[in-house]
């Protein structure tokens, strides 16, 4: 089965014919198409390049992040399932597994907020059931212009309305996830869902595609002409009339449909009646059916009119190509095809023999009988070329990085306002006003909500639960992508601990901008090497993920943005911490040390709209020692509350400990002693950072077991009651405040911008 | 205490009810709607979720599928019918219960814990609270906001058929407290039997410590309890 050829396929009639012209629409450059050339030994037909030009899409073939990507550590004793597969999957204890992945809808969201922002938790949730497990959380992680914009107003809002609308209906809690406004995104908003599935690992199913004559079944919604090369256009740079012209690539999704059609798929998984499930995605049945292929080292034959579809005259191009959502391809075992068809009709839902698995390794295409494409299967999905550029660092990035900020950290103002102002800042202020459009209680499991520093779901007759984050500060990542990268791996890693979880593996979504640009494919690879070294020391491998580039506008592209999905598993419930401090009169202590750097801080962006200067250094062995020591604490059960200190700095940090979800804040007196400028001090963005709070009898041993583990720690104040006020000295200087200030302007903020009613700006 | 779950396509929360019956001793049981026959049932419970997408109107769908035949009639023998979110709006789509349940006035869905007050503690799935009681319990919909004509709304006032309503900490009335614009902060309603009851919250969300509230679990002790043989 080696090097099957190509057979001679005669031109479909009314298909137009190959030209360099059409060869370049289809995404493919001269030496790919030469490519294709030499794996067909031919002329491709139209419907031929048309699948070529998916499969060898950025989306679909990871053509510039391939050889890359292949540098991150993968494996651990607990890896089920590491990346190739639908999702990564990782073993949870007590005989169950965890699937779980992230996927960007980036480019549909920026025309068509909405949809392009529901069809993306859409796909995820697929990419979960088809391993085999129940979805039980979903997570999103956004990133927006400024909301000054109107523009940017109605993409987060259409964004946020379409993640709600599709994972509400469907039935799956959100439980966590993170929203970056910043002049950075404003062309391109970065939308990226993360979804959760458990199982017994006896549940597992793999989507290859094996057994001679095994029949494939199309299950679920129709084939329409709706997302027709998206793929393609997913992997190009925006331009202003993407606008319109794009709608038509956008898909449209029904929840409705997903919900039946993930209680099919689990009642088909466990009928046992199926080899084979995989997401009709990206690319639709060409990405599914050459990939089930490839997996299963088999060939496959399609018939285009057996196919279900919405309209007449569809043509196997369209079909091929369409990204109609709800649609999952099916192997079932020989015979069995009946079983599937009463399945699928108690959940009044389609399915459809449309081919079969064959051994000649081909992917076939026929209609009405006739072979209209006939390609070999593995080189259309391993022979994908993959390029290493040449990535070298932009000036205007070293030029900012090294922009002196003495002016900006000694400033004399009113510290107390400017901590108000950053309290304000959509990137500080709290999220409920994105999260309360979430269902976050359905299945009851939900143990930790979103507000806190991970999302925690129990798992149902154990005492164990998984908890799970994303993270990454774009800005920290374009100033100097290794540490950024590094940094974001971090704060995920610092996220868990603080709930009480082990970080256990990693997902990760590589939002970048066009990696045919040497400063940005130098983003990609540092980012790469970061998250590389971040992910061995935490002992966090990366299960799988997806890659996004060519975000750009006009030739502008965002904030490098590698998205960290972590997740990480609890085994006693009863030892969840949260954020929010606990009681007055408990101590407070500040684990880790201020390294003294404000650049790329929320501080200046609010102050100065600024995004510059020298990041915080991250010293990952430090990190790894901070992570184990708040587990040991955690374990011993000796603090009351944990919080990761980052965006805002150690005082926006404090008022979040004090303010918890807003019902019954405390108050703050507190006192830190560092031989820094104030806004340093109080401001700063630091790595390895965490708050705590301890009963005061329970303090030293905090204390001790921080020295035990090498990590700095102090007691730098207590909790007392809301009436008492929020208040931080610090060497030369202080923020104080009343309680209520800072709830109106941490919980007002977004509400205000939000809701407020409009003037006319577009 | 035999149960039956009635599982819709989309509904999302029968396995919470599920799980919720059981946890009470209830011998629970789903039952897709195309299934009939509930005569072997001393409790049927209509799940929240989005049966049928809310295409048309939340629940309107739902109430014309076979088993609400039969749901009807289990209501007439007078057995516990209870309805939670959109079952709630089934019950009031199917004329089980009067009024309909309109947009939330927000026009966003809302979810978040609510306080409610309990009003009546003389009906078979409320004789375990105290009058006036507080209780946390979460909503999640976009359709919650209950609306009935004047007429309706006096008959339920005046037959204290209002069993929950919406409340501050402190058990007041508020239209902070409303999450959804309902008219006099109703959150569930009884029919004139008291056997049937629709709500918007959730209390089978609401059942144990560490998922942030036990305030919905006497809802169903006393649904178990008024079932006992005596």
């Amino acid at each position: 089965m080696t090097n099957p050829t190509a057979m001679q396929v005669p031109p479909r009639d009314g298909d137009p014919e190959i030209t360099p012209e059409i060869v370049a629409d289809h995404g493919l450059t001269p030496e790919e198409y030469e490519k294709v050339l030499k794996i067909m030994g031919r002329d491709p037909t139209f419907t031929e390049l048309g699948v070529f030009s998916a499969m060898w899409s950025e989306h679909c073939g990871y053509k510039n992040s391939k050889r890359l990507l292949r540098l991150l550590p993968t494996q651990a004793p607990w890896v089920i399932q590491g990346p190739g597969e639908n999702a990564g999957v990782i073993d949870v204890g007590d005989g169950y597994a965890l699937a779980f992945k992230i996927e960007s809808h980036n480019h549909p969201s920026a025309v068509e907020p909405y949809q392009g922002a529901a069809t993306g938790v859409g796909g995820i949730l697929r990419d979960i059931f088809t391993m085999g497990a129940r979805p039980v959380a979903v997570l999103d992680s956004l990133r927006f212009g400024d909301l000054d914009s109107g523009r940017v107003r109605y993409l987060f809002a259409g964004v946020v309305n379409g993640v709600g609308d599709y994972g509400n209906c469907v039935g799956i809690p959100n439980v966590g996830g993170e929203v970056q406004f910043d002049r950075g995104y404003e062309g391109n908003p970065i939308v990226n869902a993360m979804c959760l599935g458990l199982m017994r690992h006896e549940e597992l199913i793999t989507a290859a595609a094996t057994g001679n004559g095994a029949p494939l079944m199309a299950v679920g919604a129709r084939t329409g002409r709706d997302g027709i090369h998206g793929a393609t256009f997913a992997s190009e740079e925006l331009s202003e009339d993407s606008d319109e012209s794009s709608r038509p690539q956008v898909q449209v999704g029904d929840p409705f449909t997903e919900k039946l059609l993930l209680e099919a798929s689990l009642e088909l998984i466990a009928s046992g009646a199926i080899s084979g499930i995989q997401d009709m995605g990206a690319a639709g049945i060409t990405s599914s059916a050459s990939e089930m292929a490839g997996r299963g080292g088999s060939g496959v034959e399609l018939e285009m009119t057996d196919v279900p579809v919405r309209e007449d005259g569809m043509t196997p191009y369209e079909i091929l190509l369409s990204e109609s959502q709800e649609r999952m391809l099916v192997v079932a075992h020989p015979g069995r095809e009946d079983e599937v068809r009463e399945i699928l009709e108690k959940w009044e839902l389609e399915a459809a023999v449309i081919g079969q698995v064959t051994d000649d390794g081909k992917f076939r295409i026929l209609e009405n009988g006739n072979v209209v494409g006939d390609i070999p299967a593995l080189p259309l999905t391993d022979g994908c070329p993959t390029y290493e550029r040449e990535g070298i660092e932009s000036e205007e990035v070293i030029a900012l990085r090294e922009m002196d900020l003495t002016e900006h950290m000694t400033e004399e103002g009113d510290l107390t306002k400017d901590f108000l102002l950053l309290l304000r800042s959509p990137n500080v202020a709290s999220k409920r006003w994105i999260y309360e459009q979430y269902d976050t209680t359905v299945r009851t499991g939900t143990a930790v909500r979103p507000g806190g520093d991970s999302g925690v779901i129990r798992i149902r007759g154990t005492k164990r639960a998984i908890a799970a984050t994303t993270d990454c500060n774009g800005r920290l990542v374009y100033l100097e992508p290794r540490t950024g990268a590094m940094a974001a791996v971090a704060e995920a890693a610092r996220n868990l601990v603080c709930v009480g979880a082990l970080p256990t593996a990693i997902t990760n979504n590589l939002n970048f901008g066009n990696p045919l640009k040497t400063h940005i494919y130098y983003q990609l690879r540092e980012a790469v090497l970061g998250m590389r070294e971040a992910c061995s020391a935490f002992e966090t491998p990366v299960t799988g993920g997806n890659v996004s580039l060519f975000n750009e506008t006009d030739g502008k592209a965002i904030y490098p943005t590698p998205v960290i999905g972590m997740v990480g598993v609890i085994d006693d419930v009863s030892k969840i911490i949260h954020h929010a401090f606990k009681s007055a009169g408990d101590d407070i202590v500040l684990l880790g040390t201020n390294s003294g750097e404000i650049g790329g801080s929320e501080y200046l962006y609010v102050t100065s709209k600024l995004v510059a200067g020298n990041p915080p250094s991250l010293d990952l062995e430090a990190e790894r020692l901070l992570q184990q020591a708040v587990l040991k604490m955690n374990h011993e059960e000796v603090l009351n509350s944990a919080h990761d200190c980052s965006q805002g700095g150690l005082a926006a940090t404090l008022a979040e400990c004090a303010l918890g979800n807003g019902e019954t804040p405390l108050g703050v007196s507190a006192e830190v002693d560092e031989d820094l400028a104030p806004i340093v001090s109080l401001f700063g963005e630091s790595h390895g950072r965490i708050i705590a709070s301890t009963s005061p009898e329970n303090t030293e041993r905090v204390l001790a077991l921080a020295a035990l583990y090498d990590v700095p720690a102090k007691r730098i104040g207590t909790v007392t009651d809301m009436a008492s006020g929020f208040s931080i000295k610090v060497r030369s200087g202080s923020v104080q405040a009343r309680m209520t200030d800072l709830a109106e302007a941490y919980f007002g903020s977004i509400p205000n911008i939000m809701d407020a009613p409009t003037g006319s700006e577009a | 205490m035999k149960v039956a779950v009635i599982t819709f396509p989309g509904s999302n929360c029968d396995y919470d009810l599920f799980k919720a019956a059981q946890q009470v001793g209830g011998d629970a049981k789903f039952i897709w709607h195309r299934e009939r026959g509930l005569n072997n049932y001393d409790a049927v419970l209509l799940p929240g979720g989005f049966s049928y997408g809310d295409y048309l109107r939340a629940g309107a769908i739902a109430r014309m599928s076979p088993i609400m035949e039969d749901v009807i009639a289990f209501a007439k023998t007078g057995r516990p019918v209870l309805g939670i979110c959109n079952g709630f709006q089934i019950l009031c789509e199917s004329g089980l219960l009067p009024g309909a349940l309109m947009h939330n006035t927000s026009l966003k869905f809302e979810s978040k814990d609510v306080m409610l007050r309990v009003d009546r503690t003389d009906t078979m799935f409320t004789k375990d609270y105290k009058t006036g009681q507080v209780l946390r319990i979460p909503i999640a919909h976009g359709e919650g906001n209950y609306g009935a004509d004047d007429e309706t709304l006096e008959a339920l006032e005046d037959q204290g058929r209002v069993v929950f309503r919406y409340v501050d900490r402190d058990g007041e009335l508020s239209d902070e407290a409303n999450p959804n614009g309902s008219l006099n902060n109703i959150a569930g309603i009884t029919n004139e039997t008291g056997n049937v009851l629709g709500m918007m919250p959730h209390p089978e969300r609401a059942m144990e410590k560490l998922l942030g509230s036990t305030d919905g679990l006497a809802l169903f002790t006393s649904m178990a309890g008024s079932l006992q043989p005596s």
